[in-house]
């Protein structure tokens, strides 16, 4: 058994688990956007920071790909947490403001400014499509490609792949191809059959000026009547 | 495609865990760029799965998918080479060929590519041409540099270049000297062995100046065909255990002054020679050995 300090709180958990794990166990919550529990951590959307050691020299990690360490000293909610995971989450809203999924953690983090250049990006490359073909489906139909800013995920040499089955898992899982449900009649705001009828933002204080890219938005449109 | 050259490549690299590189690397070499098909007899052949050779052979520069040019210029876009104006120059390129950078010229001589920072930065702007180096290269100089390349910059001064120098070969089977004196090559005596390609036979007469790569043949010599190299007088083949640096193939070996061994390529038209104390020195072990029991 390993121990260590969650938010003050000692604790003790098995050798090999990840800071996040340890964390959600003890109920602290840790918001995350490509972890996902059957797939290895790969670390890539940083939206799970967490700040570890002690003042000064503290530093942030990502607590999903992070393993639990005797005597780890782990703060989940500080302020420089908060900020930078703002901060990440206003990055994400830059290149991908379509996905409901950020959308929503967007608002559940009091997200109502977006700095940056507005772009449009139908991939985050979190990776959760390319591990799940990999590990869950045992595919291998997709993954990354190129490096840098041209870095990618597809098939290999953008064509279909003979290993893949169509099995949609990859879309299944996509955070950011999930959009909003626009029903039969795409001009419509509200569709009816959505299920996302209370959308996070709606109970949040100062909502009128909050920031959001989801135009039309099912949560405004109630509103509104 | 032929699928024998890939089979070889990987049964030369098996066993090599990690060795993906190293395969595509050699792969690039005889083909000039990675063909579909190549990566996916390796995706069979490995353990690799075709997704990971994919992303490897996207990730690093030095990999290409789509064939290129005979000549490849490589012109930096660091930093260093930026602030002096590389950016112009490239400009220039891109105009003088009529392509984008990452692209080749229609009659496949040229292809234009960018790198960061080739390691030469006092040198700036550099542009390196099949691995010949550049310095200062302004707007005026990139019609010299491809008016340079395409007349050859592998063209060496026999007179004046220090590598290249005579040498005398002779037979590393039957040890007869191979210099033929009725036939000069550079002004010098040349070298002379008997080759057959596909059904054809004749003398082969090469250079006796190392570094120079003239000969003279019987038959014309067709480009990538695998020649074997026999002694004139013993009949034996010439045959060397080291395969060319440049290129993988076969190479013959003759032998040149005391314990050298001198190969040469055996593909037509590529340039692989080398010097080689060792192997020699080992076959006169070997010799020795033998004498004394
Ligand atoms: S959830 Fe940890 S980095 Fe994405
Ligand atoms: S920046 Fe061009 S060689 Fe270094």
């Amino acid at each position: 058994m390993i121990n260590l300090t969650i938010n003050g709180l000692d604790v003790s958990v098995e050798e090999g688990t990840t800071v996040l794990e340890a964390a959600r166990f003890f109920g602290f919550p840790i918001p995350t956007l490509c972890h996902n529990d059957g797939l290895t951590p790969l670390g890539a959307c940083r939206l799970c920071v967490v700040e570890i050691g002690e003042e000064p020299g503290t530093n942030l990690v990502s607590s999903c790909t992070y393993p639990a360490e005797e005597g780890l000293k782990v703060r989940t909610a500080s302020e420089r947490v908060i900020r930078s995971r703002k901060m990440i989450l206003e990055l994400l809203l830059a290149s991908c403001p379509q996905s409901k999924i950020i959308q929503d953690l967007a608002a559940a983090h009091n997200v109502k400014t977006q700095r940056f250049k507005q772009e449009y990006e139908d991939c985050i490359l979190c990776g959760l499509c390319v591990r799940m073909c990999t590990e869950q489906m045992m595919a291998k139909a997709i993954g990354f490609s190129g490096r840098g800013e041209n870095r990618r995920i597809g098939t290999p040499f953008d064509i279909k792949s003979d290993v893949c089955r169509l099995c949609g898992a990859c879309m299944y899982i996509c955070p950011a191809c999930q959009l909003r449900c626009t029903y039969t009649e795409p001009e419509k705001a509200i569709c009816g059959a959505c299920a996302n009828l209370s959308p996070p933002c709606l109970e949040k204080e100062g909502f009128n000026d909050m920031m959001c890219y989801m135009s039309p938005c099912v949560a405004c449109e109630i509103k509104k009547d | 495609m032929n699928n024998e050259n890939i089979l070889k490549i990987l049964e030369k690299n098996n066993g090599n865990q990690g060795g993906l590189i190293s395969v595509l690397e050699e792969i690039q070499t005889v083909y000039g760029y990675l063909p579909e098909d190549a990566l996916r007899i390796v995706a069979d052949r490995t353990d690799n799965s075709l997704v990971d050779i994919f992303g490897v052979a996207t990730f690093y520069k030095a990999f290409s998918l789509k064939p290129r040019g005979k000549h490849i210029i490589m012109a930096c876009l660091g930093t260093a080479c930026h602030v002096r104006g590389a950016p112009k120059v490239v400009d220039e390129f891109e105009q003088q060929l009529g392509i984008k950078a990452g692209e080749t010229t229609l009659d496949k001589e040229f292809t234009l590519e960018t790198v960061n920072c080739l390691g030469a930065c006092a040198l700036g702007p550099t542009v390196v041409v099949d691995g010949h180096y550049f310095s200062h290269a302004t707007l005026s100089k990139v019609k010299g540099i491809i008016k340079n390349t395409l007349e050859g910059l592998d063209t060496i001064d026999i007179k004046t270049d220090k590598r290249v120098f005579p040498v005398e070969a002779s037979c590393s089977v039957c040890n007869h000297s191979l210099t033929d004196s009725t036939y000069l090559i550079d002004g010098y005596p040349s070298i002379c062995v008997t080759v057959s390609f596909g059904r054809k036979k004749g003398w082969l007469r090469l250079s006796s100046l190392y570094g120079s790569l003239n000969f003279a043949s019987e038959h014309e010599v067709p480009p990538d065909s695998l020649s074997h190299y026999f002694c004139p007088y013993c009949r034996k083949e010439l045959l060397s255990i080291s395969n060319c640096p440049e290129c993988g193939e076969p190479m013959a070996a003759m032998w040149v002054y005391d314990g050298f061994t001198m190969h040469v390529c055996t593909r037509g038209g590529c340039k692989g020679h080398m010097l080689d104390l060792n192997q020699t020195s080992g076959n006169l072990l070997d010799a020795l050995f033998r004498t004394d029991r």
